[in-house]
């Protein structure tokens, strides 16, 4: 079976959510980058997306903006993200799903995008700024390599595009829980359980919920009607803030452990009552 | 190729052959679609052209006059140069058809936040102004670069009643302000409406943009024949984005005996970082929204830009511009700053006429073809702004190029 769709089906087993965890690759350096992966995987974490550097990082806000750059320049991009994965790899047992703007990826070329990905490890890819209508021979190439491509949904999203993103899409569908750009909030929007709940009218697939979750009721919350909760910025922040600090590794993992302890086995109760 | 081009709409999903497209957050997908249903709504509505007509000719003082440049052509020594100017609508751009365009547009969709992004301030200010006499809510993203060497600009929108975000991101020019501009935009899709300055962006922006623009080209077709009884030889115009040049391109798309050329910023020289000419060192990508040539390096990020224009002063052109180099139907070529600057101070000493940055490219360029052409050709050149806001950095780049 497909990682990511062990990983889910593990999961459902289990009878509890998961935790997706976002990171920019080659923030704040490629090796703790790395270093970062392994130590979430350890921790727990469910599927890992790994964010490629871009220059213009349009859908992102101010805390991954800055990852991005801080990745930048310490020689992240693309090319350096897969090899990285591959490095990785054998040591981690999560499944690595890489997030990306669409002119790195077709710089490269889509079809030797596939095979590098698909020789490195990757899972899954999701193409920010390539919607289903411009994913089509995106999407061929990478199913043909054995790579899910997972399309993003949003609260503007219709019930029609949902249908298609669940038949075209692999893997799982990722809803985005509010408008606007990606950052941590106090909390998780109001429309992210509708969101959800649209999506699942239209498809058995399992959805991740992402955009603004910081805190373990956060994920808690949202594993009350989502399969896995996304969190990005506030990890993005923590690796930010700490990136100078010798225990930045072990914050990490325990941030993601703390993230997942209010959450154990709570799927599908009500986390509102 | 096609022997005739005619009509020119791009495909349903928005593309001119290769170029184009609609490469956007998801968020933005369903409001974009419904931007193209209402403007094709609207421009098939006679009381939207009506209005929109009647603004044209009372509040922007269309149509522009095509003026026979001679004192001009003289010193260039060989073709006549007719300049159709652009310079003398009202906010002093051609930016300011477009501009009208869109916020009438926007209100007819019930929003009434705009927001808007801006490189030499011309579009910021022809937005401000539309925004003004709509009673429309503005707000410009201006990369803080710009903002410094367009100062002028930046307190006519304050004084328009616009409010102007400073944007410190990557090269703080106009490729940043319209990533913030996006992301205010997919973060207030509900009550806000982009309303993007140039050919660029995704579907249906080239087209519409293009649409309003089309009537600098229509106005100049008739001008030309009147005066001249016959068809230009060639038609130059500056490219950033390349809005004024689709403008007046457009109507002479199916002529072609015309040759259309556009004219990109050759900066300091063509080097990487250096310069901004998308044609000349640049290559397929896709950019806030459109598959175009941009300005990129093996990993695909975008590469930083110079000019000493901040209107050209983009990694990107609009998708058709790409299309019709692709067809072979238009030439682009490129001039650098210095040149600009000679074309600049040309046009003040032989005609008495400021022109912009943006339009000195266009205007250097049509000098050097001028030559080339001979005397018994006509060049028409779209001057698409005036000067008056690029009057202190040519002084600063006169001083430094004298000390």
């Amino acid at each position: 079976m497909p990682r990511i769709a062990d990983a889910f089906a593990r999961l459902k087993a289990e009878g509890r959510a998961g935790l997706i965890t976002y990171t920019t690759a080659g923030d704040p350096d490629l090796a703790r980058s790395a270093e970062i992966l392994t130590a979430l995987d350890r921790a727990g974490a469910d599927l890992l997306e790994i964010g490629v550097p871009f220059s213009d990082p349009v859908a992102d806000g101010p805390v991954i903006q800055r990852a991005t750059e801080r990745a930048l320049a310490a020689g992240g991009s693309l090319r350096a993200s897969l090899q990285m994965v591959e490095r990785i790899r054998p040591h981690v047992r999560a499944p690595i799903v890489v997030f990306s703007y669409a002119n790195p990826l077709l710089r490269m070329g889509v079809t030797e995008f596939a095979r590098r990905a698909s020789g490195a490890g990757v899972d899954g890819v999701l193409a920010l700024d390539l919607p289903i209508e411009e994913a089509g021979e995106f999407r061929e190439t990478l199913l043909a390599s054995g790579l899910d491509t997972i399309f993003l949904l949003s609260p503007t999203t219709t019930d029609a595009r949902i249908r298609k993103a669940a038949e075209l899409g692999r893997g799982f569908l990722y809803g985005i829980s509010r408008l606007g750009v990606t950052g941590a909030r106090d909390r998780v929007a109001s429309g992210a359980e509708a969101l959800v709940r649209r999506i699942r009218a239209q498809t058995a697939m399992p959805i991740a919920l992402g955009f603004g979750i910081s805190r373990p009721e956060h994920v808690a919350e949202v594993a009350a009607y989502a399969d896995a909760a996304v969190v990005g910025s506030a990890l993005v922040s923590l690796i930010a803030e700490e990136r100078e600090s010798p225990q930045l590794i072990e914050k990490v993992e325990a941030y993601v452990r703390w993230l997942k302890s209010a959450s154990p086995a709570s799927a599908h109760t009500n986390a509102h009552a | 190729m096609p022997s005739t081009i005619t009509r020119r709409d791009p495909d349903a999903r928005g593309y001119f052959g290769a170029f184009g497209g609609r490469f956007v957050p998801e968020t933005l997908v369903e409001p974009v679609e419904a931007l193209e249903r209402a403007y094709f709504i609207a421009r098939e509505d006679a009381a939207f052209h009506a209005e929109l007509d009647r603004l044209l000719k009372h509040y922007v003082g269309r149509p522009t006059p095509v003026y026979d440049a001679r004192r001009l052509a003289a010193a260039s020594g060989g073709a006549r140069i007719f300049l159709k100017r652009e310079d003398l609508t009202h906010t002093g751009a051609h930016k300011i058809n477009n501009a009208l365009g869109q916020a009438l547009l926007a209100a007819r969709m019930g929003k009434r936040r705009i927001v808007a992004e801006t490189g030499a301030g011309q579009h910021g200010v022809a937005t401000a102004t539309a925004c003004a006499l709509l009673g429309l809510d503005c707000h410009v993203y201006m990369g803080s670069e710009d903002m410094d060497r367009q100062a002028l600009n930046v307190f006519r929108m304050r004084l328009l009643g616009a409010e102007v975000c400073r944007v410190d991101a990557g090269s703080r020019t106009l490729k940043d302000a319209i990533n913030e501009a996006m992301r205010d935009w997919v973060s207030n899709v509900g009550d806000t409406y982009y309303l993007l300055g140039s050919v660029l962006g995704p579907h249906p922006y080239p087209l519409m943009v293009r649409e309003f623009q089309s009537v600098i080209g229509r106005e100049a077709r008739a001008q030309i024949l009147e005066l001249t009884g016959r068809l230009p030889t060639a038609i130059v115009a500056c490219v950033g984005g390349g809005s004024n040049a689709m403008g007046i391109f457009d109507a002479f798309i199916g002529d072609r005996d015309v040759r259309l050329v556009g004219v990109e910023a050759g900066g300091e020289a063509i080097v990487r970082g250096r310069h901004a000419a998308r044609f000349a060192g640049g290559s397929a990508g896709v950019l806030q929204g459109t598959r175009t040539f941009v300005l990129q390096d093996e990993d695909g990020n975008i590469e930083l830009t110079h000019s000493v224009s901040a209107g050209l002063d983009y990694a990107a052109v609009g998708p058709e511009h790409a299309w019709l180099r692709a067809m072979g139907r238009a030439e682009y070529g490129h001039v650098s700053d210095a040149e600009a600057l000679d074309a600049f101070q040309a046009l003040a000493r032989l005609e008495g006429i400021l022109p912009a940055l943006e339009s000195a490219h266009a205007i250097s360029y049509a000098q050097k073809l001028a030559k080339e052409l001979g005397p018994n050709a006509d060049i028409l050149v779209n001057l698409s702004g005036r000067g008056d806001k690029d009057v202190q950095s040519v002084e600063k780049a006169l001083h430094a190029a004298h000390s």
